[in-house]
């Protein structure tokens, strides 16, 4: 807090009026750039206010529906991942999976604190840019392998290891830019693993460089289903922008599972004017996806997993009532483990930030240990409590999402519906396509 | 291991590939390609692979240790991500030849088109002919030797990957610099030579390219270059 807010909080304040337009935020942006000339990065996704979860609501049952009894019938959780052409698909326990993040942007404690809570409760965690490591494969019963455009660490070792594979088309907190990976995170590990010499920046590309466009995408996808002889389910994963065309022409490319990131989806690294003013919100983007997969026959049959802003069980329940097979954690998954807890905030004092803002995770400095490649920083965070703690909070996250969905007379969580939902304000019913609360309103409905 | 073949008009590339990961040591003659896609990808073992004719995208893709031969014309991404072994095509190559791959020799006797060798990480690319436009692209190690002409924007964002070209070069890529080609650099260029049996390609006559390194370490000031 500056010395101009605290005085605002004083008496002043009331003889002061704040522009809406260059409020303090702004102002204080311009001046940074002033001083230094480039564009602010932080971790994270989206700050602003968009119409998320928080603007719907479930309708429990009543007369007109009845409930299942809580904590005693039952509410089935698990989901198969990969049905369509895999040999081999991806039967979890629980339909919440932890997102792609790399080891380089995420010491390797925290990918394999990632890997226990997830195992623990029966589901799959991701790889991310910079290949596979032998901790996060050992502590992954079910590990997804992202190939992304850079390919860092690629090898078909590891592609036949993998339980899944992802092609990163783009994620929901960039949807077409590529990444940087400072040099202050590349270890001589990192380094050795993407091929670079150590200590310079590592740009991870924003096109794969073997193909382009959807066509070129399905014959990808083909060469990744014969390499593997046919075994691994083939994920997409597409940044939310386009995502009805997107959806369709991934699907028409073979993919077997979706991976629908939101524009609140976290990254390690990105612009603040690209988190913030790219894609659209998750709310948004689950209709569209789902009107796609639905319009060629393929709801269900090609699943969809959704990501970005994904807190708590209400959340889960929302997006499968919306049409979601599973959802996808990040950033709450490393709150879990230990990010941003209040007993460091001294240390986040120390870098000018505090403990629920801190988001510099490009700058390996982490004091949680969790985004960095520092040895003595990374060494902080044990494992074993982190992958408790994550399994704890997934825990949580599944006693919610039945919780509701036994409120809304579903035996399988996946049962829940969009006539289950209603909406709080317009934006979000139109955006959602449920009814204005009170209402029969879903504005928009006459056109896409 | 033994021999196989495979007419490609006949049985589906399935047949093949999955033959080639049992038998990683086999020997496979492939007849009829016909521009199917991803024909001999995942090889794992020192198997023979000769194709007789044209192939799609992907052909040889995540090869290891195998030897495959294209007696023909290839799509987009011939050996990409090749980790080892050898791959010869004997026709001209589509774009994004050896694209990222990390190992091994890619011979390609005729031209190939535009981002040959495109994020390289290890591998030797070594082109008869010319190569496209963005050859190079973001090549991290490796050596890229071009015996004819190059396109346009060679080299850009080069990290550590060698690119040696003999003929033109329309033009250099971000942060791509020509460096004095030394003795050392000679031997290199008449080893990978010789490794694809150009030996009638005289070294001396190459130029050599590589990462001016300014852009290694990003610099408000040197955003411009991109």
């Amino acid at each position: 807090m500056s010395a101009g807010d605290q005085r605002l909080d004083g008496a002043v304040v009331g003889a002061l009026r704040e522009s809406a337009t260059f409020d303090r935020p702004t102002i204080r942006e311009i001046q940074r750039a002033a001083r230094e000339g480039i564009y602010d990065i932080r971790g994270g996704g989206a700050k602003r206010r968009v119409p998320h979860f928080d603007d719907l609501l479930l309708l429990g049952a009543s007369v007109s529906r009845y409930p299942l009894e809580g904590y005693r019938e039952r509410c089935e959780t698990d989901v198969v991942l990969g049905t369509r052409f895999a040999k081999k698909p991806l039967h979890l326990k629980i339909p919440i999976t932890i997102a792609g993040m790399s080891f380089g942007a995420l010491s390797a404690p925290a990918k394999e604190a990632l890997g226990r809570g997830a195992t623990t409760m029966g589901t799959s965690t991701t790889t991310g840019d910079g290949g596979m490591t032998a901790e996060e494969r050992e502590h992954s019963d079910t590990l997804v392998y992202q190939l992304l455009p850079s390919r860092y660490g690629m090898n078909p070792d590891d592609l036949r290891r993998a339980d899944a594979i992802e092609v990163v088309v783009g994620q929901g907190a960039k949807p077409g830019g590529g990444g940087m990976l400072l040099g202050q995170k590349i270890s001589d590990r990192v380094a050795e693993m993407r091929d670079l010499p150590a200590g310079i920046d590592q740009r991870s590309a924003c096109r794969h460089p073997d193909w382009t466009g959807p066509d070129d995408l399905e014959i990808k996808i083909e060469e990744l289903r014969e390499i593997t002889d046919w075994e691994k389910p083939i994920f997409v994963k597409v940044g939310a922008t386009r995502t009805y065309y997107d959806v369709a022409l991934a699907v028409k490319a073979g993919a077997d599972v979706i991976v629908l990131d939101g524009m609140q989806g976290g990254t390690a690294a990105t612009q603040e004017v690209f988190l913030e003013h790219v894609g659209i919100p998750t709310l948004a983007a689950i209709p569209q996806a789902v009107q796609a997969l639905t319009e060629i026959g393929m709801h269900r049959r090609v699943q969809l997993i959704v990501s970005g802003g994904i807190r708590s069980g209400a959340d889960v329940a929302k997006a499968l009532a919306l049409g979601a097979d599973a959802v996808s954690i990040g950033v709450a998954a490393l709150i879990a483990i230990g990010d941003n807890a209040p007993e460091l905030d001294e240390e986040y004092a120390k870098l000018g930030s505090a403990a629920g803002f801190y988001d510099d995770w490009h700058e390996g400095r982490d004091p949680a240990g969790i985004s960095t490649q520092d040895d003595t920083l990374a060494a902080r965070l044990d494992p074993v409590l982190g992958g408790r703690r994550l399994a704890n909070y997934l825990r949580t996250l599944v006693l919610e999402t039945q919780t509701l969905a036994r409120a809304c007379g579903k035996s399988r969580v996946q049962n829940l519906e969009p006539e289950d939902l209603v909406a709080l304000t317009v934006e979000a019913a139109a955006m959602a396509r449920v009814p204005l609360a009170g209402t029969s309103w879903i504005p928009g409905t006459e056109a896409r | 291991m033994s021999f196989h073949e495979f007419d490609l008009s006949a049985v589906p590339v399935r047949s093949l590939n999955a033959a080639l990961h049992a038998d990683a040591d086999g020997t496979f003659r492939v007849l009829e390609p016909g521009g199917r896609h991803a024909i001999a990808v995942g090889a794992s073992g020192e198997a023979a692979v000769e194709i007789d004719g044209h192939v799609g995208y992907y052909c040889a893709g995540m090869n290891q240790l195998a030897t495959v031969r294209i007696r023909g014309n290839c799509g987009v991404g011939v050996a990409e991500n090749m980790m080892s072994g050898k791959v010869v095509v004997e026709g001209d190559a589509s774009q994004a030849a050896g694209a990222t791959a990390h190992g091994g020799l890619l011979r390609i006797d005729g031209n190939a088109s535009a981002r040959c060798a495109i994020s390289l990480k290890g591998a030797d690319v070594v082109v008869r002919g010319s190569v496209g436009h963005m050859s190079g692209f973001m090549a991290q190690s490796g050596r890229l030797v071009v015996c004819g002409d190059a396109g346009d924007a060679l080299g850009d964002s080069l990290y550590e990957a060698r690119i040696y070209v003999r003929g033109q070069v329309a033009g250099l890529g971000a942060d791509c610099v020509e460096k004095q080609l030394e003795d050392e650099h000679r031997a290199e260029v008449a080893e990978l030579l010789a490794e694809a049996g150009f030996e009638d390609v005289e070294p001396s006559e190459f130029r050599r390219y590589g990462s001016a390194r300014r852009l290694y370490n990003f610099d408000v000031n040197t955003a411009v270059a991109y």
